[in-house]
């Protein structure tokens, strides 16, 4: 069985080509629709690897990662988020909440399946 | 992760035509900043990812034409009619590019080169600050990356204590830097606190990677792109001129000239002398770890430099292969004289006698093993021949091929070599031919334009195991079927697990394919090549997944001239059974045989194997021992009994041709001399077992007609 990513994302076009890349090359995937959704979703399954957008209604990515970190299950879990090019200063941000890297949109399968094989082996 | 290029090339055509488009309403109205918005973006798109794809010629070039039209965009230059013929100019040349990179004619360069001339004269002079600035900082470093050389870096890794708290594993990115090249990592435990103090989560670990690659630093920095921030990383590139000074000249050390005047014993220099690493580590000077990764720094640098004075002259003789062959059959009779040697002095008793008999025994079979490896080559010259026709095929046919290869240092003996060139000819054909697609149909089942077919040659026990893979469309049980029963080769009610339809590609006369083609597709080839393997008493496999592609193993014996027997005895006579193939021996006697009513079964801790007697086989005709001996081997993957009278043991036996009269025997695949100077026949185990096969499936289409 493949591993397991949850993406969150609040844009559903985003989630599928995300979803169906990873699906692509073998991976399970499950969706979050926005931080919180995800969050809750996270505590009730166990992931390899989370990848979040950051601007998202009810909660925003940092705010994912930071609850994450602070659950003993997902303190060592990959955590990639998605950015854009004008979003620099977030990235410090994210990172300094404990994300493992980052994806920068637009991006092409290929460059989402580098950065997982980076982080996630 | 293998990348599908045939995605970009699609996107990359596509904006292409766009990019045309664009241009050609641009000329319209020059002044739309949108549609000049367009044109860049299509650019810098075919750019961007025409570098992630590989496509490092497209990208350099396309860079060029970007950067001018970007001062377009920001109003530095105008938009003219010479810009808009020479951006399309442009447009055709990556175009050709492209055409190029998927298998077409090559680009014009020069034509290339005059166009980035021409738009860069369309750059104001006195505009010099910006743009053309970076193109020419872009073109250095292009070049610096198109250099083939390899380089040796030393890099050395001191992560922050929280690394892993962001989720990073080190261990990854050293992966992911010793798939870039040649390396070697030394890891650092100094910072290690004692086990009281050691918080797990925390990593105390730093590292040193010699790394040998193509890649150039820039490549190497991006494997720690998200954990810049976290790690101490110092690239330096390990120059060969820095150790030069080292071996300059040849000035005698302090040592070898106190032994020379005789103030110091050789002994007493040795006792004194440790390596420096080693009085460093006592003296407390220098961490052991620290010392560990300066001594494979040294090795690296030591490697490079042997490599560059290509080790090629090491010293080797060329000799007549014909006098190998002599010296092998030489062995092979001293061999046969050992066994004598060892017979006689155990009959004589002389216990003196038998000490010098196992002597030679020893000698001789290390002299054996010897000569045999000088008859070793390596595979690697047989795959490089294919390559070329790998190249001529796939034009003739119409088809992109690549081919990778893999265990080229495995080494068989000469004969086998020499008799695998033309089954492995046929095998490649067939996969190129009938294997792989045609390049549309790649495209239309979303596979990579470019088909692969891979060799490798793996070392398994006393066999060689050579593979042949490719990805193509794999074979269709169901249609080896349908083509087996139109032929009558097998009956319209059989029933085929997809391993036996597989098994019918070997049958002679059997084709699948649509049409005849130049290459393939008269039905002689993979009975020819099952033949030939067999001849070199090696099989022949083939797993198949449809859709995905074909691979096919040989598995071949490293040696043929002299292999371990087991010698057993049938109504006084002698033969020889490949030991290799032997599972185990059981008894059969009368009652077993009368149990099984009739049938040639027994069974063997609760399963059924089938036998075969030996004796009613060659029609021998005097009575079998009361409790008969079975010989159980596995031949073509089943466990098959061979009745015997009686089994002697293990005998190492030197195989001897059994010359034209006896061709045709095809149960025998050689005879061998004993100790005593008996012939003892070789069983080929897997024909008998075919011939068998064959005669009852007769004896039941008899019957049922």
């Amino acid at each position: 069985m493949g591993k397991k990513i949850m993406t969150v994302d609040d844009s559903s076009s985003v989630r599928q080509m995300v979803g169906l890349t990873l699906k692509g090359a073998g991976y399970d995937v499950t969706e979050g629709v926005d931080g919180q959704d995800a969050l809750n979703k996270l505590k009730a399954t166990q992931v390899d690897m989370v990848i979040t957008d950051l601007n998202m209604p009810n909660m925003d990515g940092i705010t994912l990662i930071k609850n994450l970190r602070a659950l003993p299950q997902y303190k060592f879990t990959p955590i990639v988020m998605l950015t854009t090019e004008s979003q620099a200063g977030r990235k410090q941000e994210g990172k300094d909440a404990g994300a493992t890297g980052w994806i920068v949109k637009p991006f092409k399968p290929d460059q989402l399946l580098g950065v997982i094989a980076k982080v996630l082996g | 992760m293998e990348i599908d290029t045939s995605a970009y090339t699609e996107e990359a055509y596509e904006l292409l035509s766009e990019l045309e488009d664009s241009l050609l309403e641009l000329e319209e109205s020059p002044g739309d900043q949108e549609l000049i918005g367009r044109v860049f973006r299509a650019m810098h798109t075919i750019k961007g990812s025409g570098a992630m794809f590989g496509f490092d010629e497209v990208a350099a070039f396309t860079h060029e034409v970007e950067t001018v039209f970007d001062m377009a965009r920001n109003g530095t230059i105008r938009v003219t009619k010479e810009l808009i013929d020479l951006t399309l100019a442009a447009r055709d040349q990556i175009r050709a590019i492209l055409d190029a990179s998927t298998g077409g004619q090559a680009s014009d360069k020069v034509k290339g080169q005059k166009i980035i001339d021409r738009l860069r004269a369309l750059v104001p002079k006195g505009d010099g600050s910006g743009a053309p600035a970076t193109s020419a900082v872009a073109s250095s470093k292009e070049k610096k990356e198109t250099k083939e050389d390899l380089h040796s870096y030393r890099i050395r890794i001191k992560p922050v204590l929280e690394l892993f708290a962001n989720g990073t594993n080190p261990v990854l990115l050293l992966n992911e830097l010793a798939e870039m090249g040649t390396c070697r990592i030394v890891a650092f435990y100094d910072a290690l606190p004692d086990l009281s103090e050691l918080d797990p989560e925390k990593c105390y670990t730093s590292w040193e990677v010699f790394l040998t690659t193509a890649a150039d630093e820039n490549a190497i920095r991006d494997v720690f792109i998200f954990v810049d921030d976290q790690c101490e990383l110092n690239i330096r590139l390990l120059d060969e001129e820095e150790n030069l000074d080292q071996e300059g000249g040849d000035v005698k050390k302090l040592g070898e000239i106190l032994v020379q005047r005789g103030d110091l014993s050789p002994d007493a220099l040795a006792r004194e002398l440790k390596p420096l690493g080693t009085r460093l580590v006592e003296s407390g000077v220098v961490s052991e770890s620290k010392i560990k990764a300066a001594l494979t720094e040294q090795q690296v640098v030591q490697e490079k430099r042997d490599r560059n004075a290509k080790a090629d002259a090491s010293a080797s003789v060329r000799v007549p292969s014909s006098r190998l062959d002599t010296l092998v059959d030489l062995v092979g009779e001293l061999v046969t004289v050992q066994a004598r040697l060892t017979q006689t002095s155990v009959s004589l008793g002389d216990h003196t006698l038998v000490l010098i008999s196992e002597e030679v025994e020893r000698l001789i079979s290390e002299l054996r093993d010897n000569t045999m490896s000088i008859r070793m080559l390596a595979i690697g010259t047989t795959f490089q021949k294919f390559k070329r026709l790998v190249r001529d095929l796939s034009t003739e046919l119409g088809k992109q091929m690549e081919m990778t290869t893999e265990g080229e240092d495995t080494e068989l003996d000469k004969t086998v070599i020499d008799q695998l060139n033309d089954p492995l000819v046929h095998i490649i054909r067939n996969s190129i031919d009938h294997g792989v697609e045609s390049p549309e149909q790649r495209i239309k089942v979303g596979k990579p334009v470019v088909g692969r077919i891979h060799l490798a040659a793996i070392h398994s026990g006393a066999s060689v195991l050579i593979r042949v893979e490719d990805d193509g469309k794999g074979l269709d049980p169901k249609l080896l079927r349908t083509k087996a029963i139109e032929k009558g080769i097998i009956a319209p009610d059989a029933e085929l697990s997809d391993k036996e339809a597989y098994q019918l590609i070997f049958g002679a006369g059997f084709s699948t394919a649509e049409k005849i083609t130049n290459v393939s597709g008269r039905g002689v080839g993979m009975d020819v090549v099952r033949r030939s393997i067999e001849a070199l008493r090696g099989t022949i496999d083939v797993q198949s997944e449809l859709g995905k592609g074909t691979v096919i193993t040989l598995k071949l014996p490293l040696t043929l001239a002299i292999i371990e027997g087991l010698l057993v005895t049938i109504g006084g006579e002698y033969f020889v059974l490949p030991l290799a193939a032997v599972e185990e021996c059981v008894e059969l006697s009368r009652q077993d045989v009368e149990r099984a009513h009739g049938r040639h079964v027994i069974n063997v801790r609760d399963e059924i194997v089938p036998y075969i007697r030996i004796r009613e086989r060659f029609n021998m005709t005097d009575a079998s021992p009361d409790v008969e001996q079975i010989v159980i081997s596995e031949v073509d993957d089943k466990r098959v009994g061979f009745v015997v009278d009686s089994v002697i043991g293990q005998h190492q036996t030197v195989i001897k041709s059994l010359g034209k009269t006896f061709q045709h025997s095809e149960e025998f695949s050689g005879a061998t001399i004993l100790g005593d100077g008996t012939v003892a026949l070789i069983l080929d185990l897997g024909k008998m077992v075919r011939y068998v096969e064959i005669e009852q499936s007769n004896e039941m289409l008899a019957a049922a007609t």
